[in-house]
This record gives structure tokens, sequence and C-alpha cells, in this order.
């Protein structure tokens, strides 16, 4: 089985008061995410993208459909934190979801609820800090530290727990670009290393470097495939009030002028690459 | 102004009383507390100021930054002071109209001051000795025991140490939101206590919705990170009792002892005698 | 010259143990009705400057010049400072406190002292400007509209005390695209009703090229550069060296100039870009087919 999360007709409804009619947020969804990939799910506000990592995690129950986590469904209660340790979630408010005044406290929070041994949780927390480059600011406040750096011990929590996938709902939607750079790099490297990465964003940059693209809209998917095949579809992307990356833009401008550039060049390295061998 | 409370404040170091377990600091400062009410005379008070003279000196803490610590309560201290002067039946020494001040009245009125000094100053060394995280473990294992009987003691450090995290993060937010009403017009600062008071209200409003939005947020937070309270939990650093830990131990009841016998009117019978015979001496 | 910045100094915590410098000998000019972009990463004064500029920091010393009247003198009412300045924080939706959108945006202009029929137009063309139905939401709780519409209320809680000057730190941060584009629109229209000065912070540099005519760069508490978009972006590499970013652009161009293709310094935009790429590369096609 090589698919780490199954998502099967998946329809999730936020109840609301008694006499309004509840919100349909995900309507009929499914998707099926293989182990070790790096997909990227872009939409608007209000697509359902962050219901659906909500759902994955467990932390929201569908309304209808299924959802498997490594072959669990998240509706059986006995396996709950099995599901949760596997696909770790990171959120987007840097400061809201820190739970000690102490960097490497924090990151020890998750091995600690999970009933691990004092010397693995150690461990774990060192090897963790230094994934994400943290080591050193290990005995600081986490409000003392950047918004960047504050993603990063999030990020930091979620690997000592050692998850087979990482859901990170928009988290770097608040941080300036530096941060932005660090944390992206972080979720690389992660991606790199055999975890499977499910990013939420909106930055289409973002997106472009991931191996797969999901566009939600209206609780449905619109598209999905490789960042090409996806980016390709510009005006309709741009008809859902989204962008498509800068390269991807400028490419398509091009095009429609007789100019013959490769689809597949998505990122600004693969476009000066292209130019400058060509000039060459 | 709420930079001035050093009262819960930590003030980083690495001394000996820094590295006592944060267990034996509590049980310390609980049997501090409980002897200054055991203190008879003038002797009494002279074991508490060697001993918090010893700590403070060991531990580096600057005197003047524990003194700070004194300022909000200064108020309740001048009123317990002239309460005790005045409340207390005895000798007249002084008879200002319908008031009247006796000796016992300064000497109950000088204690009780001292005592309040002294206790305020007491608790705040442990705070200031040790680390916040560790204080609220602390509190965690030495309550444990009463969970038998319903006490949620995980649940309470859990609390304090949300609270000890957050604490910096609402100031901030309130620093921010201040800023920007002030930038709408807002004015915090002038008109009587009622308009004062309501002054507040575009303050007060988004203030609480972020610390709901925190805590929801939080809450979620927690819960994907396996958190289910405190029963399967572990912890990185278990706390472990170490020698200087029993030398502590030691050193307290040494300490207890010297009161109880000062209690007892022995510790002053003996000192007089030792007097005495310096002087035929 | 309607703002007049001089030797401005401002120290953080002085008298603290962990003081720092956070501005320092900053000096610059900007007119009535220009567009200004503040650039430069997180933690090189941009906050610090904007407070300054409505009063809400004391300079440690320097003036600031107000159409010649310096707001740093005790004598300046603080109250006039801010009628005339508008200052929008970041995520300023997070300031919302009022039972309806009506009394929210009103705060301001009541805190100005005017009169309820002033105070009611002025909201009402303050919801229009940002691209609101009053009647729709006038009477609505602010707190059930969206995250888009409800920056748009607080932003207009701002523009309802008309300000001649407004500053708004990171106004598109954290927004979806669609909410991004609509934010910025709206920006450019109430710069060109009432040619109100708008001094924006951002951290999109494609953003502040589109629409400032003016930049200030700065670096570690000092103004290190001044110039229109063309001239502060053509520095590209001085700009990169400074941490910040160039516009998608700009970058392009600089990262083909790096490895040596010859194009030009001055395109800041989309369609210069196309324009210079399009040239080049129909130049290399004629080389190829001969």
């Amino acid at each position: 089985m090589n698919h780490i999360i199954s998502i099967e007709d998946l329809v999730f409804e936020y109840e609301r008061e008694e006499k309004l009619e509840p919100i349909k947020a995900l309507d009929h969804v499914s998707i099926k995410i293989d182990k070790g990939s790096f997909t990227a799910i872009i939409g608007s506000n209000g697509s359902g993208k962050s219901t659906l990592a909500k759902n994955i995690n467990a932390l929201l129950l569908p309304s209808s459909g299924v959802v498997y986590v490594k072959g669990f469904d998240t509706k059986d209660e006995t396996k709950l934190w099995e599901i949760r340790q596997t696909a770790g979630m990171v959120f987007q408010n840097p400061d809201n979801q820190l739970v000690s005044s102490i960097v490497e406290d924090d990151v020890a929070f998750g091995p600690e609820n999970l009933g691990i041994e004092p010397t693995e949780i150690r461990r774990r927390v060192d090897a963790s800090l230094y994934a994400v480059n943290m080591y050193e600011e290990r005995r600081k406040a986490p409000h003392l530290l950047s918004g960047g750096q504050k993603q990063r011990i999030a990020i930091a929590g979620v690997i000592a727990m050692k998850p087979e996938c990482i859901i990170l709902d928009e988290p770097t939607a608040m941080l300036d670009p530096q941060g932005r750079q660090e944390v992206m790099e972080i979720i690389e490297k992660l991606h790199n290393e055999g975890i499977t990465v499910l990013l939420i964003t909106h930055f289409m940059e973002e997106a472009a470097r991931a191996e797969r693209v999901i566009i939600m809209d209206e609780g449905h998917v619109a598209f999905d495939g490789t960042p090409a095949e996806v980016f390709a579809n510009a005006k309709k992307i741009k008809a859902l009030g989204l962008d498509v990356p800068f390269t991807v833009e400028i490419a398509d401008r091009l095009r429609s002028r007789g100019i013959d550039i490769p689809k597949d060049i998505i990122s600004m390295e693969e476009m000066v690459d292209y130019i400058a061998c060509r000039f060459k | 102004m709420i930079r001035d409370i050093t009262l819960g404040q930590y003030y980083p170091g690495d001394s000996w009383f820094h590295r006592l377990d944060a267990r034996v600091k509590i049980i310390w400062t609980f049997i501090y507390i409980v002897s200054l009410f055991l203190i008879r005379d003038f002797w009494g008070y002279v074991i508490v100021l060697v001993t918090l003279a010893l700590i403070i000196g060991i531990s580096r803490v600057p005197l003047n930054f524990i003194l700070k610590g004194l300022k909000p309560i200064f108020l309740i201290i001048i009123f317990t002071f002239v309460i005790n002067m005045f409340m207390t039946k005895g000798t007249p020494l002084i008879e200002i109209g319908f008031l009247t001040i006796t000796k016992e009245g300064l000497r109950n009125a000088f204690f009780m001051g001292t005592r309040l000094v002294l206790l305020i100053i007491g608790s705040s060394i442990l705070t200031l000795i040790t680390k916040p995280i560790q204080l609220t473990d602390g509190i965690e294992k030495l309550l444990s025991p009463l969970q038998k009987f319903g006490l949620p003691s995980h649940e309470l450090a859990m609390m304090m140490t949300i609270a000890l995290r957050f604490i910096p993060t609402l100031l901030e937010e309130t620093d921010k939101i201040m800023k920007a009403q002030m930038a709408r017009g807002a004015d915090f600062e002038s008109g009587n206590i009622m308009r004062r008071a309501k002054s507040l209200i575009p303050l007060l409003v988004p203030l609480f919705i972020s610390a709901f939005r925190i805590a929801q947020d939080l809450a979620m937070a927690m819960e994907a990170r396996c958190y289910r309270g405190g029963s399967h939990r572990t912890r990185m650093n278990g706390m472990r009792l170490r020698k200087r830990d029993g030398v502590a131990a030691l050193l307290i009841i040494l300490y207890l002892t010297l009161i109880i016998v000062q209690a007892q009117g022995i510790l002053s019978l003996l000192m007089m005698s030792v007097i005495q015979l310096i002087q035929a001496a | 010259m309607q703002i007049q910045v001089k030797n401005l100094y401002h120290i953080y915590s002085e008298g603290m143990p962990y003081e720092s410098v956070s501005l320092e000998d900053v000096s610059f000019e900007i007119e009535k009705g220009e567009f200004v972009g503040v650039i430069g990463h997180t933690g090189s004064g941009k906050s610090t400057l904007i407070q300054h500029l409505n009063g809400l920091l004391k300079p440690k010393s320097g003036q600031i010049l107000i159409d010649g009247i310096d707001i740093t003198s005790g004598e300046v009412k603080m109250s006039d400072i801010r009628r005339r300045i508008g200052l929008v924080f970041q995520y300023p939706e997070y300031q919302l406190f009022e039972e309806t959108v009506h009394k929210d945006v009103a705060f301001g202009p009541m805190n100005l002292g005017l009169s309820q029929e002033e105070i009611d137009i002025r909201v009402k063309k303050a919801i229009e400007l940002v691209g609101l139905n009053y009647d729709e939401i006038g009477q609505r709780s602010p707190f059930e509209l969206s995250g888009g519409q409800k920056r748009r209320i607080a932003i207009a809680g701002v523009i309802a005390m008309e300000p001649e000057i407004l500053i708004l730190d990171e106004p598109i941060a954290g927004l979806d695209p669609k909410s991004h584009a609509d934010i910025l629109e709206m920006i450019k229209v109430i710069h060109s009703v009432n040619n109100t000065t708008i001094i924006i912070v951002s951290h999109n540099m494609g953003d502040i090229a589109r629409l400032t005519n003016k930049i200030l760069v700065l670096d570690s508490g000092k103004l290190v550069m001044v110039g229109t978009p063309a001239e502060v972006f053509s520095q590209a590499d001085y700009i990169e060296s400074l941490g910040l970013g160039l516009p998608p652009s700009a970058h392009l161009m600089n990262e083909l100039r790096k490895r040596g293709v010859p194009v030009s310094r001055d395109i800041l935009n989309i369609d210069e870009a196309e324009e210079e790429l399009y040239r080049l590369l129909k130049q290399i096609e004629g080389k190829i087919d001969a």
C-alpha cells in the first residue's frame, strides 16, 4: 500500500445555529497521497483547504466519506493517537502553537504525550532541533525569537514525534520573506529525507516547489497534477481568485507571441537556466 | 508599570541555590513562611535575617532587585504598621486626640511590618532563583499525592505553564492594540475614573477576542500533538534529587530546629548568658 | 513640503541593559500626494519610524515637521496630529471592538469630537471608499465578516478620520491573492480620490515597485537609500546585500545578468520583462536560424 493518506468521497459540513443550514466546507473530495511525496494544496480563503488538513489529522471528522491515514480510519477512536502521530501538523500562527516558555521543553511536548522514555525524548529533541537549525536557541524563550524561528520550533516539535507525514497549514502566511525562505528550506529538506509533505499555502511560488499541486475551490478539487500541468491553466486559475507563479505567467505571455518555451519551466531558476543556455 | 513587578520574576544564574531541586526550594519556602509566625523575639529575627543574607549572597541576586519587589505592596506594609500601632492595648506612650500609641503597639507594629517584609522577600527569592517551568514541575510533583483525593495537579501545573508562556505574548498584544486605538484618537489617560474605565473598552474587547483565539489555536495545536491529559505522559527532564538537595534538606532541618528552640525561649536565655559571660570576662 | 524628517534618532529601552539604537540620523522629505514605500528587513526600524510619524513614539532627538509644524515639540496637541496622519497597523482587523460596523468606523471620528451628523456622513463615505456596501453591512457585527472585509472595515475606521497622510504597515499581510489584489486596488483609490499622501510598509517588492513613486530603504535603523523604484531596484546587488528581495521581474533580469546575459537594468514590471525577453529570445532565434 503506497498511499499514506487516502481520502474517499469526503464531505464536511460546519454546523451552525439551529435554523441555519450547515455550511458545506468540503464537497465530495477524493485524494490519494503517495508515501514520500510533496504535495501543495492551494485555494483562496474559504476554499476548504484548512478544513481538509484538519480532517486528515482527525481534528475534524468527516460528515460523510472516509479518511484513511496509514490505513487507519480517522473515525476509529482507538487509533486516534497513532493517526496524529503519523500525520503531524503545523499551523499558521507561530505564536499560538508553542506550549512551553523554553524552546527545548516545547519540542519535548509531543514525545512526552506519547509516553516515550526520557532519554529517548532527549535524543529526539536534540536531533529535531538540529534538523531545523535551532539547536543553539534551545534554552531561549519563544517570544524572543523571530516568526520564522518560532515556526521552525513548531516543525521540530512535530518531527520529534517521528511522523511519516507532515501537514503544514499556511506555515508561512505570517512570516517575512526571510522567515518564509527558512521554513521552505526545512520543508524541502524533510521531504528529501523521505517524509511525506502536505503544504497548504497561498503563495504560488511555494506551491511551484512541490511535486504535485492540488487547487481547491469551494470545497472541491479544481485542479490536480504536476505544477506544470496545473499551472498551464493560468486563465482558469486566475478566475478562481488565485495567481500563477511569475515564471509561468511570463512564459505564457511569450508563448502566446510565438516563442517556444518548454512547458515544464515553472521556477525562476529553470527559466534563468533555459535562457542562459540558449544565449550561449 | 508592569515591568516594575519583580514578584514572580526569574533572575538567571547558576548558583548552588539556583541548581537545587525546585521541590526542595518550595518546601523550604513553606517552612520559612511558617517560621516567621513562630518568632518570639529579637533573636528569632536575627536567625531569619542571617539565613536570608546567606541565601541572597550565595545566589548573587542583587539586593535592590529584591527590594524593588516590595514597591507594589508598600502601601499594605504601611497599613499593617499603622493598624498595629494604634489598635494594640497596653501602656500608653503618646496620645494624639482619640488615638493612642502604646508601647506594645509599637512593638507589634514593628514585628508585624518586619514579618510582612520578610514574607515577601522570602517568597520572591523562591521565584527569583527557580525557573518558572521548574517551579510548575515542582508544584505538580509535590501535589501529585493529592491526586488520589481528586486534586487535578497535572492540569493545574499545565495551566501555570501555559500562563507563563503566554504572558509576554498578551503583553505585546496589549501594547499593539493600545497603540492602534491611540492612532484612532483613543485617550487612555485623562478623565475621571468612570471615563477611564469606559475608555478601556476598545482595548479590552479586542484583547479578550485575542485571548480566546489564542486559546482555541493552542487547544487545537496541543491536540494535534497528542495531548490527552496527565496520564500516559512522561517527562524529558524527570526531577531527580541529588546530593546537594540532601545537604539543603539538612540545612532546612537545622534552621527549623533553631527557630523552634528560640520559640521556646531557650535561645534568648542562652544568648543572654553568653553575653553576660563575655561582659564578665 | 508636507513631511520633513530631520536627523531623527530613537533609542529602544533607553537606560535598560538591553537598550539599542533603533533609528539613527534619519532624514527625508515627502511631498503632498506622494505614494511612498518603506522597505527593510524585520527589525530595520520601519515600524519605529512610522510610529514616530504620528506621534506614538517620541524621538531621542531630531525633528518631524508636518506642514512646517514640529510634532515632536511638547506644544502640539496629539489629537491634531492624529487627525491629519492616519496610521493603519499590521493585522488591523484585530482592533475591531464595536457591536456594529457603523459604530466601529465611527470610533475615530467620534474621538475627534465631530458632530453626529458629520460622523454619519464620514462613516458612510469611508465604508464606500473601501469598496463595501454601507446599507448591506453598516448595521452588522464586524465579527461576522470575512477576513478581507474585516481588514477593509478596520482601514475605513482610519480613513473616516479623513487624514491628509495615510500610513499603512503591511496592509496585505496574511491575505490570499484575491484579497491582496483588492486591498491594493482600494489603496490606489484612496490615494487618487483625495490626493492623500500614502506611506506603505511592505515586504512585497512587486507591490512596492508597481505602486510607489518613492522608496525609503532602511537597514539597522539607518536610511540607506531614497529614490524612485527604478533608481532603487537598479541597484539590485546592493538591495540583495541588505537581505531584501527584488520585484520578480527585476529578480529574473538580475539572475540573467549574473549568468552573462545582457539585459536591461531598468525593468520593474512584468510587461517590461516580457518585452525584454521577447527581444532577447527573438534575437537568439534569429542567430540560430542564420
